[in-house]
């Protein structure tokens, strides 16, 4: 799925206020400064880019649909919730 | 320093139309959040509120007062008529220039603006009602009551989100006790049950689509509500002249800010502004029977609320009842302070504690006495109401028994 991950590690780096070439795949968001402001404002954007739902309450991030843990479970989320909501 | 009584409430909510069928709603445990009937719901992701059911406005005001009154509006005039009513004031001569109207809301006339938003933007219409402005400013419920009862005096509006009625309680007491005014018609009302107004909410992901269950281990967030809780406020000495029921007496208040976060609320700015009311009432923590808590079910605010109360009260926390009633009725945002006074007040003269409903697993960091599912009798002397906004503006309000 092309150009998924590179778009996701921009979004998140806007957050992180870094450079993209700055973030890696093995990062989690918290290690990468961003809070849960920045989290929820990270999910709007990917909604926004790839025109998708992407299911998660701050108050249980844990229940959530989208893998939070590293840069690289956010990525193969958004892959798979493109290829389930596609069309 | 002059004394501040109740001598009057009123609400409409998703409780009840009434101060006594909300008083029976919440001896109840009963629960007013059901599924939202508004425009648009299938666009919305929440669809979960507590909306004021069985209203038709058409049996309260006539076409001329609705092309004036927005729903918030509307509200706040159903319930100051009660509470106007009960106190038994009449505003004429000095007393009518020596009362006022202070009242809390957030969104005001909200259904007005995502309504006409639509005519012009949707719809593409290039003419709206040529009454929009007085309808959706914020301060239109508080210059209704004004008119309807002619009171003259110092009246506005005050807006701190989710702390804007007890904020606005507060100035009425101060307004009265410092000899500003004798009499205040306050509280607060909201209406932002439109698909607008629950839009955003959705985006900052704090709302459940289910259920709001304060303090318990598995809540997942707040539901939004609608609705007016109205109060007289009354200088003791007036009220006792003409021998007016007295509901409870106000005693103390307090405000503080975090200077934090926009969203996340603060234990410190919570502590001071629970432990400045009881300073300001001259009690101590051992004296407080129950606390109307914040208690929105989101994961931050129950925890943080809670320690807050753990570090004021100390051992005497584990005493102290602490109920939401925000599980039967959601949060009324800028009119949630207001009906949640209600509870105190059942609490004070009826000895019922409201409960806390949807409880249904301990969580170890809210491990205080949350009153959980069913009402409770207990002999209540003084009480506290908390409202903790988002701006990290803080408001708590201290009660005693007539």
């Amino acid at each position: 799925m092309s150009g998924v991950k590179e778009r996701v590690i921009e979004i998140i780096a806007e957050q992180a206020v870094l450079e993209p070439s700055d973030v890696s795949l093995e990062q989690s968001l918290e290690d990468l400064g961003v809070d849960s402001m920045g989290l929820v404002e990270a999910i709007f954007s990917i909604e926004e880019s790839f025109d998708i739902q992407v299911p998660f309450n701050a108050n249980e991030p844990e229940k959530s649909d989208l893998d939070i843990s590293s840069v690289a479970t956010v990525v193969a989320t958004v892959e798979r919730l493109v290829a389930e909501q596609a069309g | 320093m002059r004394r501040v009584v109740i001598t009057g409430s009123g609400t409409i909510n998703p409780l009840g139309h009434s101060v006594p069928e909300t008083y029976e709603a919440m001896r109840e445990g009963r629960c007013g959040i059901g599924e939202l009937d508004i425009r648009d719901v299938e666009r919305l992701s929440i669809r979960i509120g507590g909306q004021v059911r069985g209203y038709n406005p058409d049996h309260r005001f006539n076409r001329q007062q609705q092309a004036l009154y927005d729903r918030f509006t509307q509200f706040t005039l159903i319930a100051a008529e009660e509470a106007i009513a009960q106190s038994g004031l009449e505003f004429s001569g000095h007393v009518a220039a020596e009362s006022g109207v202070v009242l809390g809301t957030s969104g005001g006339g909200l259904n007005t603006q995502d309504e006409n938003y639509r005519a012009v933007y949707e719809e593409g219409k290039n003419r709206v009602h040529p009454f929009i402005v007085p309808k959706l400013m914020n301060n239109s419920a508080a210059s209704h009551v004004s008119m309807n009862y002619n009171l003259k005096g110092p009246s506005f509006t005050v807006a701190t989100a989710c702390a804007s009625s007890n904020h606005a309680m507060g100035q009425a007491f101060w307004l009265i006790r410092s000899g500003a005014a004798t009499a205040i018609v306050t509280g607060g009302s909201e209406s932002m049950l439109c698909f607008g107004g629950v839009k955003a909410w959705e985006g900052l992901r704090v709302m459940s689509k289910d259920a709001c269950r304060p303090f318990s281990a598995n809540r997942n967030g707040m539901v939004q509500g609608e609705g007016a809780g109205i109060f007289v406020f009354e200088e003791f000495g007036h009220a006792r002249a003409r021998g007016a029921d007295i509901l409870a007496e106000v005693v103390g208040f307090s405000m503080t800010s975090d200077a934090a976060d926009i969203v996340m609320p603060s234990q410190q700015g919570a502590t001071r502004a629970i432990s400045g009311a009881l300073k300001d009432a001259c009690i101590g923590a051992e004296k407080v029977g129950y606390i109307n808590a914040h208690g929105t079910g989101t994961a931050a605010n129950d925890k943080t609320e809670c320690a807050a109360v753990s570090k004021v009260f100390g051992h005497h926390a584990d005493e102290v009842m602490i109920s939401s009633t925000k599980s039967m009725h959601g949060h009324l945002i800028g009119g949630t302070g207001a009906v949640e006074l209600l509870a105190c007040l059942m609490a004070l003269n009826d000895g019922i504690v409201a409960p806390t409903i949807g409880y249904e697993e301990p969580d170890p960091e809210c491990a205080l006495d949350v009153v959980p599912n069913e009402a409770r009798e207990a002999k209540v002397s003084h009480v506290l109401s908390n409202a903790f906004a988002f701006g990290g503006q803080n408001a708590v309000l201290a009660l005693k028994s007539p």
